[in-house]
């Protein structure tokens, strides 16, 4: 089953101005959304908010009503060791089974560490993770 | 010097005389052969014989640019098309376009126009004249291009762009005088000194023509005293045929050659005439054209007459550098834009929500910069920043389709812009002039 595999994330636009990220951070707290993880990416003009939440779809609801320009992404969930050479590792399974990476970004506390990454086609990248004896997290993993 | 010292410097009460002749002449024939300006005089209840002075002028009615746009293509040629020997275009307020048609005798009136004005600032059979206007629909290059000619300049006809070498050129050919956009000849003045090139020793430019852009007499002092060269205004919008009129050598104001053009100055609100020396809206009728007459065109340039007579010489009126806009159009690289074409094009994209949208204008170094802000749809939001990147190239694309110049696009959260409760003020333009 691939969609248990399937980790949603919210991706969330923020404005270019000061104070942009506040504004999101605000909503995110206002709707009492727990972040597990998160990145963001910026380029010129705007950035993108992408974070790994509890109960997203509820997130993803509350925030839009708040005028939040947010939705919904698919990614992946691999789990890491959390030493030198972790990151090695899971590399190299992405890489020899030919799998474009988006983006991505980690989460690590002192026992475990999860690479969450953003590909074209989830379905084939879960198949071959899998074949390649990569253990793939579900929702229920994280 | 002049060029055509009888029509230059006639009396002025002859010159009124011919003024009203060719006006009287004029309001004839149109009111006879051409329905758009017989429907317009009628309905104004105005009639030919209504003309018996010079000051019955006021009692015609006004044409606007949407009179133009209106009766696009040529519904308002009065000229037969085969007559017609070479179109311009325009951009226009809804994005579409205005056309301006001439007849031969209409190219030979620009021409001669414009070599009255080189001649005025000096230009001759000596110099080299780079044209640096854009060549095409736009009016800038060919019109200089022809009144260069006439005055038996060597044209170089440079068009716009490749700045560096526009510049080998200027050295190695020996360019005494330009025709460009003001902020064009400054931006030039930047890559030449990158270019190890001092305009005062290694080139002969001497002389500019400046215009198509709203400039001040600080750029004025900063060419002529920090660049070298003697900076002169050219006035003129395509409705009337093109820059058509510049300062002369005393550089106190634009002669508008009076036995082809009669200048009112009115108040923007209430339409009255204003008198010499009071601020106002810039309204022109031009006497001789034969494709497209225009009467009491209101060009929305605000200005004043300047009534002294002017030390050269030249009895024809002058205007006071143009102070701006009566309305929100915006000149950018001499392009004509206005916010309602942005408003138009973004209107029509799913992506966005073309009603709530900025503009921005900034002078980097010596060029504009237009960025828009437009509020995103949620729907149009990705993850990615490569799809997100290639919306805004796409919308700054469709931009410039409708607008020809480059525009810089930034997308933000809906509800992130001003909402306004009175008239919009959408423009905020950080240029100094």
């Amino acid at each position: 089953m691939v969609e248990e595999h399937m980790i949603k994330q919210l991706s969330i636009f923020i404005n270019n101005e000061p104070g942009g990220l506040a504004k999101v951070a605000a909503a995110l707290k206002d709707c009492n959304v727990n972040l597990k993880a998160f990145n963001i990416a910026e380029s010129s003009g705007f950035g993108v908010f992408r974070a790994i939440v509890d109960d997203p779809d509820r997130a993803c609801g509350e925030l839009s009503k708040k005028g939040i320009v947010v939705k919904e992404t698919d990614v992946i969930a691999i789990p890491m060791t959390n030493r030198p050479g972790g990151l090695l590792d899971v590399a190299k399974v992405i890489g020899d089974a030919h799998i474009n990476v988006e983006y991505g970004y980690a989460y690590a506390d002192n026992n475990k560490a999860s690479f969450f990454f953003r590909v074209d086609d989830i379905a084939a990248a879960v198949g071959k993770l899998k074949e390649a004896g990569m253990k793939v997290l579900t929702e229920k993993d994280i | 010097m002049y060029w055509n010292q009888s029509m230059e410097c006639m009396p002025e009460g002859e010159l009124k005389k011919l003024q009203y002749k060719s006006l009287k002449e004029l309001v004839n024939n149109l009111y006879s052969f051409n329905a758009f300006y017989s429907q317009k005089m009628k309905a104004e209840g105005v009639r030919p014989d209504d003309i018996s002075s010079l000051n019955d002028i006021t009692k015609l009615p006004f044409m606007n640019k949407s009179d133009l746009r209106d009766n696009y293509p040529n519904k308002m040629f009065t000229a037969r098309k085969r007559d017609v020997v070479r179109y311009h275009v325009s951009s226009g307020t809804t994005g579409k376009p205005t056309l301006v048609g001439y007849t031969q005798n209409d190219i030979e009136f620009w021409t001669e126009s414009l070599a009255r004005a080189l001649t005025s600032v000096g230009i001759g059979k000596d110099d080299v004249m780079q044209v640096s206007y854009g060549y095409g629909l736009f009016t800038g290059g060919l019109g200089l291009h022809y009144g260069a000619e006439k005055v038996g300049a060597t044209v170089l006809p440079a068009g716009t762009g490749s700045t560096e070498r526009q510049l080998e050129l200027m050295v190695d050919l020996d360019v005494t005088a330009i025709a460009c956009t003001p902020s064009y000849l400054v931006h030039m003045g930047d890559v030449a000194k990158k270019m190890g090139i001092d305009l005062r020793k290694d080139t002969k430019l001497r002389k500019a023509v400046l215009g198509a852009e709203p400039w001040s007499e600080s750029m004025r002092r900063y060419i002529e005293d920090d660049m070298g060269i003697q900076a002169y205004d050219i006035y003129g919008t395509s409705e009337i045929s093109g820059p058509m009129f510049t300062d002369c050598a005393e550089k106190k104001g634009v002669h508008i050659w009076g036995d082809m053009m009669i200048v009112e100055i009115i108040d923007p609100e209430s339409g009255e005439s204003l008198e010499p020396g009071q601020d106002g809206e810039l309204v022109m009728t031009v006497l001789k054209k034969e494709a497209m007459p225009m009467i009491r065109y209101r060009i929305k340039d605000l200005t004043a007459i300047i009534e002294e007579e002017c030390a050269c010489g030249r009895t024809s009126p002058r205007i006071k550098r143009i102070t701006g806009r009566s309305d929100d159009m915006l000149i950018i690289r001499g392009i004509n834009v206005f916010p309602s074409q942005v408003e138009h094009t973004l209107v029509q994209m799913p992506e966005v929500d073309g009603k709530h949208y900025m503009i921005i204008v900034d002078r980097v170094g010596a060029l504009d910069f237009m960025t828009v802000q437009v509020e995103m749809r949620p729907e149009a939001f990705s993850d990615k920043v490569d799809d997100m990147i290639r919306l805004k190239k796409h919308i700054s694309s469709e931009l410039k389709k409708y607008l020809n110049i480059a525009v810089e696009v930034e997308l933000v959260a809906p509800e992130a812009l001003p909402r306004f409760m009175g008239k919009a003020k959408r423009v905020t333009d950080r240029r100094k002039f």
